[in-house]
């Protein structure tokens, strides 16, 4: 949790490259796709880590036994016929029954086997029902009931996030240039604030702008009753103002000083320097010589401060209301609905390896050792 | 230690840390005030919020502060129990019956009214109960027949409040509105005095006796106020110091301790180790942390340090294992490793001796920086339903809160008083481990 403060030095690895210059497209592809497949490798972990910890180990198992040795053991007391039997035949098809169950169940297969089994069916999507919830449609597949919430916490994340980078970026620029100035020192004051997450502050905003001003919705997504036509978006809209601004708070002012910093210590170099003294102006400094070295390493550091935000996604829904996935997931564990928790972690280890994904292809397309191919030249 | 030390005599040009470190040190005293004002037995049981512990509290209260900025005094909670000193029950034994006069005066200095008024009767009859009747008698003089009391029971609460007789008397005010009014006052105000409930009982068997406790539940109460289940929140605001702070520390310093210890390991023996330990963390940076730790919380059971155990591992391979690594290949290559290798020193000593307590002074404001983080993350825990089952947190409070509807029915206090905690603890420790990280890191001292 501490690492996305303070590091803002964390280089990205950058695949060796031994030999000759191949074309760009190849390199990209190249780095591509070794990432996906570290990716999807740690997607495959994470899933099985679900599974075990779902099913505690084997745990589960034990219980189903126990259920099923007791569901027969009723269903043959209950019948007349059998009752009348001597113990000995009874108990030999009570014993057959369970056999016959636990096959059902694919429980007389040990439970590292299944677990393979379960694994696949996670990283397919094929997550099974729900115990208490629906989805909208009225589908007890939790498939369904997360994919169908998927939409509005993309909506939510993904806005918020290109909102925040640039923001931040276009900040952090301008406060390097205006190093030491009143809102440089106040940035820098106003830095620790972030160590308080996006849902934290999402509270202060509902109390300001819904409770006391009345001027915004407490939460959700839309009116209700929902509006039709323009009216719809025009209240998502107007729903999407308080989170998407918990968000922005949360990060922005610890993010902006550092990457002022790091701006700073990139325009002290000789280079930007010499640019300064051939007379180009400062708009050109910067996206030449300030922001192309920084642009990987600032990637990269933003993918970091990613993954952080990802997992606030949960609470910051729960205070807001907001009908996504971190909510469905809130909701299952209020009713204690197994497979929608297990279904819930499985995708977001898909959105958070995609996520990753998609940064790294970025950082790969603006990083010049892998697009260009100088990395045969670093030692 | 000398590092240590000059760093401290540092920190005094950083008024930020000063500032941090002197509410560090307040809510660590607070803690240690409330671990012994507040036995954890203590603290568990009133928090568990039973009937006898909390029926004179009023629900809902403001915090009694509030007082300042409202135009009209809310009153306090008044109790005046028949079993007082001042309070003089008189028996008067007759033929056959016994007659028993509990007149209950208190003063009144409010103008608003409270929230509610009941007495609860402790009556003693074998067969017979006592008949029961209750007068009022405002500052002015006037008296007023409140009602007449059937005896349920031996001990029993007469709702006052709850008397549609009374109220329709009262010309449909409710009657803590009604008794206490202003009758020359055009806008609703009580007007403030001394009254009496008198309460009148007639026992009609020799060993009958009846002991009456009024109680005018105020609007406001204590420093903190009081939650849907009457209890004051003020236990949940002391106690969920330790429990943050201890969290906190707990939880930056084991991970800190034990990413340092393997980055060092992975470091100094290289090779596969060291590759092993950076595909781990690779792969653990991606996996969902909060996810993982609500099936944990969810599946096996919510208590704290169970929690803090499962944050501690998910927070071991993260970057800064690839931060600490780059410090440590720096230090493997100094002289004095090389001149312990020559001696011969173990691997272990190397590591544990020599490379590990060489980074301790660096990694310390990333340590304290860290704290809020596993804070905060302890709140969010409670705010989803999954904290601590027995003990009072901060994030408890605010989920109880939440979920009660405080912020739509204007209750902000229950809300703020544990966010505003919650963000100054954050901000304390952030405060100070961002001073320190200028300290330890001169790059940053003049940007």
């Amino acid at each position: 949790m501490s690492d996305a403060s303070l590091a803002i030095d964390a280089q990205g690895e950058v695949q060796e490259e031994e030999k000759g210059r191949p074309s760009t497209l190849s390199r990209l592809a190249r780095y591509s796709i070794t990432r996906l497949l570290l990716l999807f490798f740690t997607v495959v972990i994470g899933v099985y880590l679900t599974i075990l910890i779902a099913n505690m180990g084997g745990y589960v198992d034990e219980i189903r036994r126990g259920t099923i040795r007791e569901e027969v053991g009723i269903e043959v007391m209950a019948d007349q016929q059998l009752k009348q039997l001597p113990t000995e035949e009874r108990n030999a098809i009570i014993a057959e029954r369970i056999a016959i169950e636990e096959q059902r169940m694919g429980l007389d297969q040990p439970f590292i086997l299944r677990s393979f089994g379960f694994l696949k069916d996670a990283l397919t999507l094929n997550l099974g029902f729900a115990e208490e919830m629906y989805s909208d449609t009225g589908s007890r597949q939790v498939k369904l009931i997360l994919l169908e919430r998927l939409p509005s916490t993309l909506v939510l994340w993904g806005l918020a996030n290109l909102i925040s980078f640039f923001i931040t970026l276009f900040a952090a620029l301008f406060l390097s240039r205006r190093y030491g100035s009143v809102v440089d020192k106040i940035v820098i004051a106003l830095a620790p604030t972030s160590s308080a997450p996006a849902w934290f502050y999402g509270i202060f905003l509902i109390l300001i702008f819904a409770a006391l001003l009345q001027v915004l919705p407490f939460g959700a997504m839309v009116d209700a009753p929902p509006p039709e036509g323009i009216g719809y978006y025009l209240s998502v809209a107007k729903h999407l103002i308080l989170p998407t601004t918990a968000i922005i708070i949360s990060s922005f002012f610890l993010t902006t000083y550092n990457w002022r910093t790091f701006f700073l210590i990139y325009s002290s170099e000789d280079y930007v320097e010499m640019a300064k003294a051939k007379g180009l102006s400062d708009r050109d400094i910067e996206r030449r010589y300030v922001l192309r070295p920084t642009l990987p390493t600032i990637i990269t550091n933003f993918a970091l401060l990613l993954i952080t935000l990802w997992s606030g996604a949960i609470i910051l829904e729960t205070v807001f209301n907001w009908p996504g996935l971190g909510r469905a997931l809130y909701q299952a564990i209020g009713l204690y609905d197994t497979p929608v928790i297990v279904g819930s972690t499985v995708i977001y280890a898909y959105l958070l390896a995609i996520t990753v994904f998609l940064l790294d292809f970025v950082y790969a397309v603006v990083d010049p050792r892998v697009r260009i191919g100088s990395e045969g030249t670093r030692s | 230690m000398n590092r240590i030390w000059s760093t401290l005599k540092d920190l005094r040009n950083y008024p930020s840390a000063i500032i941090g470190l002197v509410i560090v040190l307040a809510l660590i005293a607070i803690s240690i005030y409330t671990l012994i004002a507040l036995p954890y037995d203590e603290a568990i049981r009133l928090w568990r919020g039973s009937e006898a512990d909390w029926y004179n509290v009023p629900k809902l209260a403001s915090p009694a502060w509030f007082n300042l900025f409202t135009a009209h005094d809310q009153p306090e909670t008044i109790i005046v129990n028949s079993q007082d000193e001042g309070v003089d029950k008189t028996v008067t034994v007759k033929e056959e019956t016994t007659e028993i006069s509990i007149p209950l005066t208190f003063d009144y200095p409010y103008e608003g009214f409270p929230q509610e008024i009941t007495v609860y009767f402790n009556v003693q009859y074998e067969e017979k109960a006592p008949y029961i009747s209750v007068r009022w008698f405002t500052p002015t003089g006037e008296e007023l027949r409140v009602g007449t009391v059937s005896v349920e029971g031996s001990y029993m609460p007469y709702r006052v409040s709850q008397d549609s007789k009374l109220q329709r008397r009262l010309g449909d005010e409710p009657p803590e509105i009604g008794l206490l009014a202003d009758p020359n006052s055009e806008e609703p105000v009580a007007l403030p005095g001394t009254y009496t409930m008198q309460v009148s009982a007639v026992a009609f068997e020799p060993g009958s006796d009846v002991d009456a406790e009024l109680i005018l539940y105020g609007q406001v109460h204590g420093l903190a106020g009081t939650d849907h289940r009457r209890r004051d929140l003020m236990i949940a605001l002391l106690w969920g110091t330790p429990i943050a702070l201890s969290f906190g520390l707990l939880a930056a310093v084991f991970t800190t301790l034990i990413t340092l210890a393997i980055s060092g390991i992975g470091t100094w023996f290289g090779g596969w180790v060291d590759e092993i330990i950076q595909r781990v963390t690779e792969i653990n940076m991606v996996l969902p942390f909060l996810p993982i730790l609500i099936m944990v919380g969810t599946f096996y059971n919510r208590s704290l340090w169970l929690m803090l155990t499962v944050v501690v591992l998910l927070s071991i391979f993260t970057g800064a294992i690839k931060t600490y690594r780059a410090m440590f290949i720096q230090v493997r290559e100094s002289a004095y490793v090389e001149a312990a290798q020559a001696y011969g020193a173990s691997n272990s000593r190397l590591i544990f001796n020599y490379l590990i307590p060489r980074l301790i002074p660096m990694v310390i404001p990333a340590l304290v920086v860290g704290i809020p983080g596993f804070v905060f993350l302890e709140a969010a825990l409670a705010v989803l339903g999954l904290g601590d089952p027995v003990l009072p947190t901060w994030g408890k409070i605010i989920n109880e809160a939440r979920s009660n509807g405080a912020l739509y029915q204007g209750l902000y206090y229950w809300v703020l008083e544990p966010s505003v905690l919650l963000i100054v603890t954050g901000l304390s420790f952030s405060l100070l481990g961002f001073s320190l990280d200028r300290i330890f890191n001169p790059r940053l001292r003049g940007l």
